[in-house]
């Protein structure tokens, strides 16, 4: 393995190791994949061990019976279904909007969402297989995607994009049988390993162009407190899943303040791992006029 | 700003390109997924939504999939459809064959529901419509065939109301009764115990969706016994007695059949003769 990792030209986050050691290079992804799982546990001891702490899935969940929490997407589409649904699932609604609305919309994509760990898992054989060429599917394409399910719900008065969203195939599936998910499942791993880099999450997912809208205002954001101590190693560009969204606040282009404002980044923080010059660093949208004020310091010992 | 603009020619043909190809991408996969969508919402007949399910349009709008009430249900009968199973992917259902609805009083399912797709307004589970118990197959249900089997009426929660066995003479035998299992739409509540307990190999008796099981009389019809009943009387003018033409002496009353007046005629037939007799035999005695 390290004999391989040698003779290959560094792998992003290399740099990042040798400067802060491989812990503190890693402590986002570290504690992303905790998030993950472990929120995929407290659904699975229900089912596994009778530990019922969460029921429900992603779409609606009651956690000990006194937090209800649902995805406000499902309950947008039942409502272009024309269904109102009832209080609980109303406030469940509310309270992950407005916990999306403070910690970044997308933080739902790589801190929650299960298919991340398979979309991400099927970059990462991408680079070791040392996969090339990609498909060409704008970005924006996942905007379409979305007002495709809302139409169809309206259209067909009935969820349908349940019928085959990834995302509560494999989370549905978990807890409460896959039966032929595994083929929409499958697909989606395929498609992300050999057709296309950052496919489905990058490109075409719904629920994660739902979610950036909701990052479109919210607060926790990734901020650049030191922009000019960047010495254009792409490392932070090569490990994004959303690169495009650096280059704006980095760059400073069109007067962008260090500060990652575009709806699609996902918090995941892996940017602050891989940079070696930390110029990376999760805070928040306001104090914004203070920024450039952080900014001046760091430049001036360089 | 506007410099970047200028290459616009080519590339904004480009772009216009790139549109609608992902837009008629889009819309294929929208159209075939609300194909597919509208396609499931015919419930397979033997898949029964818990108690108190909005109707079906209104379902696959409503229930978000959430299995809460899979979760909450102590007798674990309901399940969320898998994709490859032809309905919504991942609504709530049951199989009466396998596991029949208990009919919890306190109707947990009902109240584990977010959303109203199961209907909260729902509070007396003797009240469900979760489908209707039908008689399907008269010639192997074993009381069709004369025997007392009589399983589906004994397990009925809503025994002597939802199920009843109605006698009928056994012309097989010429002699024996039939106790037939009777359904009444009014009380059943498609709970499936009937179903799940039918002793024959496939059960005679099953659980069918509503729509599938009952049938409708034209708005039309009227009932003339019940129209009767409401009037409290004939609704049509005061029925004509009729004249009967017979030789001199003798008289014919309805229901009783023939008399005569003077010795020479056989007397009439004892009253409890007749009351046993199909009226239209009482005259073909004489
Ligand atoms: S883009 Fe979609 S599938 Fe990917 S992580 Fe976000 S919600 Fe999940
Ligand atoms: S900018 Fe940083 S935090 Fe945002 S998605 Fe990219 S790597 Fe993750
Ligand atoms: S009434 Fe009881 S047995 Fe029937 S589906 Fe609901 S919880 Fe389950
Ligand atoms: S609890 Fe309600 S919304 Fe959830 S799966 Fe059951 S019927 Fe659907
Ligand atoms: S389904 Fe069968 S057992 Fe249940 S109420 Fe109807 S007749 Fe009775």
């Amino acid at each position: 393995m390290n004999a391989i990792l040698k003779t290959s030209p560094p792998r992003p986050g290399a740099e990042a190791v040798a400067a802060k050691g491989w812990l503190a290079a890693h402590k986002w992804l570290i504690l992303r994949r905790c998030s993950q799982l472990g929120i995929l546990l407290l659904f699975l001891v229900g089912p596994w061990f009778s530990l019922w702490i969460v029921k429900g899935n992603l779409n609606f969940s009651y956690t000990l019976s006194f937090l209800p929490l649902a995805d406000p997407y499902v309950i947008l589409q039942s409502l272009a279904a024309r269904q109102v649904p009832e209080k609980l699932a109303l406030i469940g609604a509310a309270i992950v909007l407005l916990f999306y609305l403070l910690v970044g919309g997308r933080a739902y994509c790589s801190w929650v969402c299960p298919v991340n760990l398979l979309t991400d898992f099927a970059y990462w054989l991408r680079v070791r297989l040392g996969i090339k060429g990609s498909a060409h599917i704008s970005r924006p394409t996942r905007y379409w995607m979305l007002g495709m399910t809302l139409v169809a719900a309206a259209v067909s008065g009935s969820i349908a994009w349940e019928m085959l969203n990834p995302v509560s195939m494999l989370h549905r599936g978990l807890l409460f049988g896959l039966g032929l998910a595994w083929a929409v499942l499958l697909a989606v791993f395929l498609f992300d390993l050999f057709v296309m880099r950052h496919g489905w999450c990058g490109h075409l997912c719904p629920v994660g162009a739902f979610y950036s809208l909701v990052g479109k205002l919210s607060v926790l954001r990734v901020r650049l407190p030191a922009r000019a101590a960047c010495n254009d190693c792409m490392d932070c560009f090569a490990v994004c899943p959303e690169p495009q969204v650096i280059r704006p606040a980095l760059k400073a282009i069109a007067g962008t303040p260090p500060m990652i404002l575009e709806a699609n980044c996902t918090n995941c923080g892996r940017c602050i791992d891989v940079c070696s010059k930390d110029v990376f660093a999760f805070g928040t949208r306001f104090n914004a006029t203070v920024a450039p004020v952080t900014g001046v310091p760091q430049a001036a010992p360089k | 700003m506007d410099n970047e603009n200028k290459p616009s020619a080519a590339a904004r043909r480009q772009f216009l390109a790139d549109t609608a190809r992902m837009a008629c991408g889009v819309g294929l996969l929208g159209l075939g997924l609300g194909l597919y969508a509208r396609h499931a919402r015919a419930l397979p007949p033997a898949a029964i939504r818990p108690p108190g399910a909005l109707p079906e349009a209104e379902f696959s709008a409503a229930c978000i999939r959430c299995g809460m009430c899979v979760r909450d249900c102590p007798f674990d009968i309901l399940h969320l459809a898998k994709p490859e199973e032809p309905m919504s992917t991942g609504t709530p259902y049951f199989v009466a064959r396998q596991l029949p609805c208990e009919m919890c009083e306190d109707i947990p399912c009902v109240k584990a529901c977010p959303t109203g797709a199961l209907d909260h307004s729902l509070k007396d589970i003797n009240k469900s419509k979760m489908g209707l118990a039908v008689l399907v197959d008269h010639e192997t249900c074993l009381n069709f065939l004369g025997l007392r089997c009589d399983i589906c009426y004994r397990v009925c929660p809503v025994i002597d109301k939802a199920i009843t066995l109605d006698p009928q003479s056994n012309a097989r035998t010429g002699r024996h009764t039939l106790f037939i299992p009777t359904v009444h739409s009014e009380h059943c509540t498609g709970c499936g115990k009937c179903e799940k307990a039918c002793p024959t190999e496939v059960a005679a008796i099953k659980v069918l969706p509503l729509y599938m099981a009952k049938g409708q009389l034209s708005s039309h019809y009227r009932l003339g016994w019940v129209e009767k009943e409401k009037a409290g009387g004939s609704l049509v003018a005061p029925e004509v007695q009729h004249q009967y033409n017979m030789p001199e002496g003798m008289q014919y009353e309805h229901g009783k059949g023939l008399s005569g007046s003077s010795g020479a005629v056989p007397p009439a037939p004892t009253p409890a003769a007749p009351a046993a007799l199909p009226k239209a035999l009482q005259g073909s005695k004489l």
